[in-house]
């Protein structure tokens, strides 16, 4: 850029005042175009850190996935006023959501799943799909349980996601499960994906300190199968389910690998000896 | 030119009573009460839910907007970077940006800039700070660089699949944070502040702003024009000077059209108000009156 003080200097290259207008024009328009590639390098690296590299984030039902929500949402805010409870908040700075768009923290306010979803129908873009019809379609999160500290599991007959559970019975269901030793068995939550709208009612009601249910992102905990696998019949889906023609083996027997790396044998930081598997197992070598 | 004409050159008086100088701002004064009327009415419906008909006044923001609880107000150039995306939004927000384009057509495109956006607030108020500190530009900036950065974000648009300014936008953060308190508005606002009051004059507005460059593309088809009388004209240049975009008030090509065509002007009025012999003023048939025809644009001879 050149300032108002230093007409007339000429660095090396420049083709100065006297050059012809047309090798000016050329040079002129060469500074441009790069100075408009440096401001758009720039730009782009910002776009794509901000919008592309942003962690999950519960958006409002029937927000389009991602990558479309990003490019419709204007993040004007219709949503979060068109919301009757504190839920929807435009997000701030430096949370790592992008600024300004829409989301919602269960343990703050969970989403209450409305049944005429206003917020989805606020949306003048599309961001949010104001086709969907039945909230419980709504597909924002996938709740899962921390076993640990989950105090059905502990034995305690809590089930206070499952009583919340706007979904009741199918997003939730308390399910006996044997207890080691015990005669009894404990009465533990299971979270069923294909029915868990991910509003986080169950985030908000849970007990624990620290939620033992939360809401995330299915595709963090959610895997595959892949379509040459057959479903066996569960009670679940007693009923619906094909006969089970060709069972499957009773478990997968994975064959050991020689570890590609050996453990190093000179000084310095010893890795432990023995595989993983086995020194973490220990305890349960007898069962 | 009139550069035969006998009349002296003269300058308006520096008003001395209250009168006076409200008429001397009277522009500037109405267009304070738009850009705080709009404000008002958004926080208005947010916080006290104003409503009207049953419906709330106008909810969302100046990026989209609901008034009365049916008419959509989109922005234009957000829609045209969702579509450089290769996104095509919902009809509602296709229809609510030809409302806005089709009401910004009359009122001359860049109108939004003056009456409308929250950070003329601030960039005319980092202005008249310089013009009481004084100062060089640290940097030069040519005015045209808006059209380049309104280029680059239709082409970051189509390669990113963002709506690439509004991620961006200190304008639309700004309005953001003013009405739903989060984000970085505040921050924005201070930065551009300081830019136009001491880096470069009318940085921000006259040379960087992409919003401001489509809307000056929307301006060259605008209805509401300032009318230029060449015959009243003394060429006393304190229009030139009034005038907060740099080089749109053109003697020449005012005279031959007979209004001042450039879509860079944001139709603030303060050229008109300056005027000594009310040469200026406000035109919705401009260029009905435009002696025809037009002669085509060109460095003076």
């Amino acid at each position: 850029m050149r300032g108002e003080g230093d007409e007339g200097l000429t660095e090396p290259g420049d083709p100065g005042p006297e050059a012809p207008s047309r090798r000016r024009f050329l040079a002129r328009s060469a500074q441009g175009a790069a100075g408009a590639a440096c401001a758009g390098l720039a730009w782009f690296a910002l776009l794509r850190q901000e919008a592309h590299a942003a962690p999950f984030a519960l958006r409002p039902p029937g927000a389009r996935p991602a990558g479309d929500f990003e490019a419709l949402c204007v993040k004007c805010g219709q949503c979060v006023r068109a919301c009757p409870y504190p839920t929807l908040k435009l997000s701030p700075a430096a949370t790592g959501i992008p600024l300004g768009t829409p989301h919602f923290v269960p343990r703050d306010e969970p989403c209450h799943l409305c049944e005429d979803i206003p917020c989805a129908k606020a949306c003048p873009t599309g961001a949010l799909d104001g086709r969907l019809d039945r909230v419980d379609r709504a597909r924002m999160g996938l709740a899962v349980v921390d076993a640990e500290n989950c105090l059905s599991w502990q034995g305690l007959r809590c089930e206070v996601c499952y009583r919340v559970c706007p979904v009741k019975g199918r997003a939730i269901t308390v399910d006996p499960h044997p207890r080691g030793i015990s005669k009894h068995a404990v009465f533990v939550p299971v979270v069923h994906a294909q029915d868990c709208t991910g509003c986080g009612l169950c985030e908000k009601a849970c007990p624990t300190q620290v939620a033992a249910i939360r809401v995330v992102d299915p595709k963090l905990v959610q895997g595959r199968i892949g379509e040459h696998f057959r479903r066996p019949a569960t009670t679940r889906d007693a009923g619906l389910a094909e006969p089970v023609t060709d069972p499957v083996p009773d478990a997968f027997v994975p064959q050991p690998v020689k570890p590609a790396v050996a453990p190093k044998a000179t000084s310095g930081p010893q890795a432990p000896s023995g595989k993983a598997v086995d020194y973490l197992n220990a305890p349960v070598e007898g069962l | 030119m009139n550069a035969a004409s006998p009349r002296a050159v003269r300058h308006l008086e520096p008003p001395t009573t209250l009168a006076g100088r409200l008429v001397a701002r009277r522009f500037q004064i109405a267009r304070r009460v738009s850009q705080g009327g709009i404000l008002l009415l958004f926080a208005g419906t947010a916080a006290w839910g104003w409503k009207l008909a049953g419906a709330p006044l106008l909810a969302g923001n100046l990026s989209a907007a609901t008034l009365a609880g049916s008419v959509p107000l989109v922005d234009p150039f957000a829609v045209l970077q969702m579509l450089a995306a290769g996104r095509v939004p919902e009809s509602t927000a296709l229809g609510g940006a030809l409302l806005v384009l089709a009401a910004y057509l009359v009122a001359g495109g860049r109108a939004f800039c003056a009456a409308a956006c929250p950070m003329n607030l601030v960039t005319d108020a980092a202005h008249a700070v310089r013009q009481r500190v004084g100062g060089r530009d640290l940097v030069h900036l040519p005015p045209s660089m808006r059209h380049w950065a309104l280029g680059l974000a239709l082409v970051l648009s189509a390669l990113t699949g963002l709506a690439a300014f509004e991620w961006v936008s200190p304008i639309a953060m700004l309005h953001r944070e003013l009405l739903f308190g989060a984000g970085l508005g505040l921050t924005a606002a201070a930065a551009i502040f300081l830019l136009d009051a001491f880096v470069a004059k009318r940085a921000w507005c006259g040379h960087l702003c992409p919003l401001g460059a489509f809307w000056s593309l929307a301006g060259r088809a605008g209805v509401l024009k300032i009318a230029f009388d060449d015959a009243a004209c003394t060429r006393c240049g304190d229009c030139v000077r009034a005038c907060p975009e740099p080089r749109i008030l053109d003697f020449k090509d005012g005279a031959a059209r007979g209004f001042v065509a450039a879509g860079e002007c944001t139709n603030c009025g303060e050229c008109i108000a300056v005027c000594p012999e009310k040469a200026l003023r406000f035109d919705l048939l401009a260029r009905a009156r435009a002696p025809n025809p037009v002669p085509t644009e060109g460095k003076a001879p």
